[in-house]
């Protein structure tokens, strides 16, 4: 965190100077680990079993904070008798399909509970956010057993699941010394309970991974277990990987969702309707039974007049899925020749996507590409300037992608939020114009549009409904006719349609189209036509609940700090401990008070019991302070939205050099998405070729794919050069000096760095085996002032069954010492494209992503 | 610690005027490099050029120079002494397992107190806890009380400001040199290519207008502190007295807060909270401006050899009339 995030990191430096502990644990001893008091070197990948050693260890000493426990999660429902776990059967959870290395989840849910949803073929990365909450869960037949001694409870289950994640097993995966795991768990169990509280922090290092939903999932297990969720100095924070990305999952630039969290209708699962698609993603019980006002207001704002109940609002003609869409799909698409032109707009896939150099091959079969970028990146210049052209294997004149490097204006040139991961949403200023004909995104996507419209105006085919009548009436100002930024957030805050009067919450958006909405999470954010975000108010920080700073900018939803926050609360509603008091019910005034707005009904009483037939919110007790879920409660063990379990099982990484000693017969993931081509090739587990363990990693000097840093002479002499973390023995074994050049391979490249040998990173013992890892920093490429080879020409394409995110900080490689022998990506130069050929209009079957057990 | 300045200084004098300087507390130091990067902005320095291998481990500076006016200084320390791993084995012995050593929170002790009975974890031995250590510390120039380069300065192109810091005028140096080698802890550098001298001003422009040095305000974690001298000496003592309750034995300020005889270069306007001797962060543990640490002996010895030729010259004379006088009838 000190090394990616070292002004945020100002604040664990604060807590540290108040008595907090910092653990840092991460397979490199970096700046961060300085900093902390214990650092906890760990085999790179291996995180589930660390976590899952620390869920066994709590359950098994009762270090649990019961009460907490047994009100506020699902620890004491029954689960169907028909789940088998993974101790059952050898590392599997029931409804294994190997055939298609797909799980049929039917068997998860709780018991008696009609699922509500049909079990059936799900894509993976297309998850209705249903199932994440269990919307359409029946819950009448659930039953509970308070004592968390029912065989089947989940706490039971939970259990047993982890029975085996002994310090013992912890040692022998992860490498972590008995100690060392001793320390972590007193320090948690010493700082969780009624009166103190701790946090997780992490960042890529545990989501980019085939397991990395599971990952994190174990964390909040851990978290839910420890009373640490909702309250004050607890809970999960994502360190996320650049400035407002937080912003664009929540006002999205994923293809799986649409604003605020709302799923993408799909081809396949009933969503051809505005109906289908809100009866299926509305809850019954919980928040999302305000789902289908959400839709319809963001269809209203964008289609305004136009969206009438009628038309469904414009529903049908929102693009619909027909698969996997996220990026290695698209980019393997492209490779086929199944994508004419790309818009690439921040960000650099030439050098910061994985599998880099086939990256680049698929963007030479593009017709047209626009980057949009403060410099000349790679993804730009790959025409000109890649490996693959100064090798000669692909030549400019025969690359037919016309490529438009347009200019942008940098974040102090244009105005605008940037919303951090904590959901803070903080406007900022333009500072200066920018220069030329740098432009705002706001401003190119503006024009863009107006452009696109007037092309379309006036036009009668049915397919040209959604362009002609795209509300887009966004006023203009200045010399280069800047659209007013403030118009767009007050859409995203919504407004009444009658009276064009902003609303003040999403509680007052509706679902019979006389509101609009934009993205109905930041509804409030221009409550009173008054721009919440611009705020910078700080209150007075030592008073009681000071540090909440309500008045500094604005926080969706509703400008909550913390989630679930009526846990901070016992069930009588009563602070768990004053010295962390944070929300609690007000009986003078009957409803709920605090430092924080209440993430809660007002007046929904502590004792409130949810009749059984009840509806909506009404189903939601006055003590399950977990709204968002069908019932009320932090989920343990999650009966549905994942694809891969209910409970988090450790497996090694999809590239590994030693066996999976809990599951020796289940290696990797079994559900993880696989792309098996000729062109991305996978190591096999063990495989005596690559036996060390590579894990990439950011330096404070340089940012993501370097575009911004490596530009930057002041950056460039700070680090100046691509290089290798290496330890000593390593080193000596391959005849590797410091200072002097190795070579990094995999079957997908070879690439040369200068070697850094050092003792902050360590070799591990794996049962009594010594496993060397190496570090890669990853923001180097052939353009800018320092160039260097890129790390992520190494990495295959692979994606967690839920996320599709990559697996790039667990991968296996060999090293050499000296300097690359060849072009770095040579061997995809060697290897026969598979055939696949995709012409742009048409279906991909193969966007199916044909899964196989990693046996 | 001396705060007057010698009547051979050229010196600017205003009322109201504190001493100013930096307390660079490099036990909050996150090796980031942010105070480099904002120097050079600010002062519109150049780029030194990039080259791997100029410094070790992640410093790629080097050195001070006349482009660069901090630096931060990266020191791996990853060997334990056997004596740490004898001291380990022995607390594993006992059963000490592993735990957190016990850091009282400073301040936040009533919150503590609050809570009922303090956590139970127990002091551990430190190679347990610590199996290595990477320092760092963000070197700066230390605007010395006696200052080495600006007595050596023949051209005045080193002054003595009014916030007692030390500035280097561009416009009146001459290149000569003189003030390189009489750092002693070498700071300033001639630029190469221009041929004249710089280095850190304490951002004198900017205090000219009451704003912090760009490196402060750079700093994402307080590790360089910005003030009056005097407040900086205080809040580093207690810094200081705060990390020995914790277990940090090793704390120490280096060019404040020293015996008159101990002092280095006069004691620091620019000092430093280290952890380890001073040579690891390339330090001298003894230092003072040549020029001064000599005026007094080598005005003795130059003084002394005076007298000796005078009386030696007196002798010769002496002892030739008495040869003179012995000879009847000789000449003078």
């Amino acid at each position: 965190m000190a090394e990616a995030h070292p002004v945020g990191f100002r604040w664990v430096m604060k807590a540290k100077e108040r008595g907090a502990r910092v653990i840092h644990v991460d397979p490199r001893y970096g700046r961060t680990s300085q900093l902390a008091d214990l650092h906890v070197p760990i085999r790179a990948g291996t995180d589930v079993a660390f976590l899952g050693g620390l869920i066994r260890h709590v359950i098994e000493t009762e270090s649990y904070f019961k009460e907490y426990v047994v009100a506020y999660t699902n620890a004491s429902t029954i689960v169907c008798d028909a789940f088998r776990d993974t101790e059952d059967l050898n590392g599997l959870f029931s409804g294994f399909d190997s055939a298609t290395g797909r799980y049929d989840p039917a068997s998860w849910g709780y018991e008696d509970c009609a699922v509500g949803f049909s079990a059936g073929v799900h894509e993976h990365a297309t998850q209705a956010f249903r199932e994440h909450t269990g919307a359409g869960m029946d819950l009448r037949g659930v039953r509970h057993d308070d004592n968390l001694q029912d065989p089947r409870c989940v706490f039971q289950v939970l259990r047993r699941h982890f029975s085996r994640y002994t310090p013992e097993m912890v040692e022998q995966i992860c490498g972590i010394s008995r100690e060392q795991f001793m320390a972590v768990a007193d320090a948690l169990i010493a700082n969780s309970g009624r009166e103190r509280t701790g946090m997780f922090c992490y960042a890529n290092g545990w989501t980019q991974h085939s397991g990395a939903v599971q990952m994190i999932r174990s964390a909040a297990i851990l978290q839910l277990l420890l009373g640490n969720v909702g309250r004050p100095g607890g809970g999960i924070m994502a360190m996320r990987g650049h400035a407002s990305i937080q912003g664009s999952t929540d006002i999205p630039t994923l293809y799986d969702l649409l604003p605020g969290y709302l799923h993408m209708p799909t081809t396949r699962e009933g969503h051809l309707t505005l109906k289908e698609y809100i009866g299926v993603g509305k809850a019954d019980t919980g928040w999302w039974s305000h789902f289908d006002a959400y839709i319809v207001s963001l269809l209203k704002a964008w289609f305004g007049e136009a969206a009438t109940e009628q038309n469904d609002y414009g529903f049908g003609w929102l693009p619909k899925l027909t698969g996997n869409h996220s990026h290695f799909s698209t980019t393997l698409r492209t490779l086929d020749g199944g994508v004419e032109g790309m818009f690439v707009m921040g960000q650099n896939p030439a050098v910061g996507s994985q599998h880099s150099g086939l990256q680049r091959r698929a963007l030479a079969k593009l017709k047209w590409l626009v980057v949009r970028d403060l410099a000349e990146i790679e993804t730009a210049t790959f025409w000109r300037d890649s490996p693959e052209v100064q090798s000669g294997e692909l030549s400019p004149e025969a690359i037919q992608t016309e490529v438009f490097l347009m200019p942008v204006a940098s974040h102090i040139e244009k105005e605008g939020t940037f919303t951090n991961t904590q959901r803070l949403v903080q406007f900022r200023d333009k500072a200066l114009h920018p220069p030329g004909d740098a432009r705002s995104e706001l401003w190119f996507m503006h024009h863009l549009t107006k452009r696109v419209k007037a092309h379309y105006a006036g036009s009668e085919r049915k397919r040209d409904w959604p362009l002609v009548n795209l509300k887009w009436d966004y006023p203009e100002h200045g010399v280069v006719r800047e659209p007013d930024v403030e118009a767009v957030i007050k859409e995203v805050n919504g407004y009444d349609v009658a009276t064009n009067r902003p609303v003040d919450s999403f509680d007052q958006l509706r679902s019979d189209g006389s509101t609009a909405c934009g993205c109905w999470i930041y509804s409030g954010i221009y409550k009173d036509g008054v721009n919440q975000a611009r705020r910078r108010i700080p209150g007075d920080i030592s008073a009681p609940g000071g540090i909440v700073s309500p008045e500094w900018a604005w926080a969706w939803p509703a400008n909550r700090r913390i989630l679930y926050n009526r846990a901070s609360a016992d069930p009588h509603g009563k602070p768990w401990s004053e010295r962390k008091r944070y929300v609690w019910w007000d009986e003078h005034e009957q409803k709920w008070a605090g430092y924080d707005v209440p993430d809660f009904p007002a007046t929904k009483r502590p004792d409130y019991q949810a009749p059984p037939n009840a509806r909506g919110m009404d189903a939601i007790s006055g003590s399950d302070p977990f709204i968002m879920m069908a019932d009320g409660r932090g989920w343990l063990y999650s009966p549905s939205g994942l694809l891969d379990g209910p409970l988090p099982t450790y497996y090694e990484p999809l590239e590994s050099p030693v066996p999976n000693f809990l599951y020796p017969e289940v290696e990797g993931n079994p559900a993880t998405i696989r792309w098996r081509r000729p062109e991305n090739p996978y190591h096999a587990a063990g495989d005596p070729r690559y036996p060390v363990v590579a894990t990439t990693f950011r330096l404070t000097e340089h940012h993501t794919a370097g575009g911004m840093s490596r530009t930057v002479p002041w950056l460039v002499e700070l680090q100046p050069e691509m290089f290798a973390e290496i330890d000593p023995q390593l080193a000596a074994d391959r005849g590797i000096d410091d200072g002097g050049w190795m070579t990094i391979v995999t079957e997908r490249a070879e690439i040369e760095a200068r070697a850094v040998v050092t003792d902050r990173i360590r070799p591990i013992k794996v049962d009594g085996q010594v496993i060397h890892q190496v570090a890669l920093p990853w923001h180097w490429g052939y353009s800018g002032l320092s160039v260097g080879d890129t790390a992520n020409e190494l990495v295959a394409l692979s994606g967690d069954p839920n996320v599709s995110i990559q697996d790039d900080k667990a991968f296996t490689c060999d090293v050499r010492a000296g300097r690359r022998r060849g072009p770095s990506t040579a061997r995809l130069a060697g290897v026969t494209l598979s055939g696949h050929h995709v012409r742009p209009n048409e279906d991909d079957p193969s966007a199916e992503n044909p899964q196989e057990a990693s046996r | 610690m001396s705060t007057s300045v010698p009547d051979t200084e050229i010196a600017i004098h205003r009322a109201g005027a504190q001493r100013m300087g930096f307390f660079t507390d490099t036990s909050v130091c996150i090796g980031c490099k942010a105070c480099e990067v904002a120097c050079k902005q600010w002062n519109d320095l150049p780029a030194d050029g990039s080259q791997t291998g100029k410094g070790v481990s992640y410093d790629h500076t080097g050195d001070l120079s006349a482009s660069s006016w901090r630096h931060v200084r990266f020191v791996e320390l990853f060997e334990p002494s056997p004596q740490l791993k004898e001291e380990a084995q022995r607390a594993l012995d006992a059963g000490a397992g592993g735990k957190l050593p016990a850091i009282p929170a400073a301040g936040a002790i009533d919150l503590v107190d609050a809570a009922g009975p303090a956590p139970d974890i127990v002091d551990v031995a430190e190679a347990v806890r610590k199996m290595g250590d990477w320092v760092f510390m963000s070197d700066v120039c230390k605007h010395c009380t006696n200052s080495g380069c600006l007595d050596a300065c023949p051209t005045g192109a080193l002054i003595r400001t009014e916030h007692q810091t030390v500035v280097l005028q561009p416009d009146v140096c001459n290149g000569c040199g003189y003030c390189v080698p009489a750092c002693p802890f070498g700071v300033v550098d001639r630029d190469p290519e221009d041929g004249r001298a710089g280095k850190c001003t304490l951002c004198y422009d900017r205090l000219q207008d009451g704003l912090e040095p760009a490196c402060a305000k750079s700093c994402p974690t307080d590790s360089i502190q910005f003030g009056p001298h005097e407040e900086l000496v205080e809040i580093a003592s207690r810094r200081v007295a705060e990390l020995h309750l914790r277990g940090i034995e090793g704390a120490y300020l280096y060019g404040a807060g020293d015996e008159p005889e101990d002092q280095l270069a006069g004691g620091l306007g620019s000092f430093f909270l280290l952890t380890e001797p001073p040579e690891r962060y390339g330090l001298p543990a003894h230092a003072d401006s040549p020029v001064q640490e000599n005026v007094v002996p080598a005005t003795v010895a130059a003084v002394t050899a005076g007298l000796l030729a005078t009386a030696g010259a007196v002798l010769a004379f002496t002892a030739a009339g008495r040869r003179a006088r012995r000879t009847p009838g000789g000449a003078w």
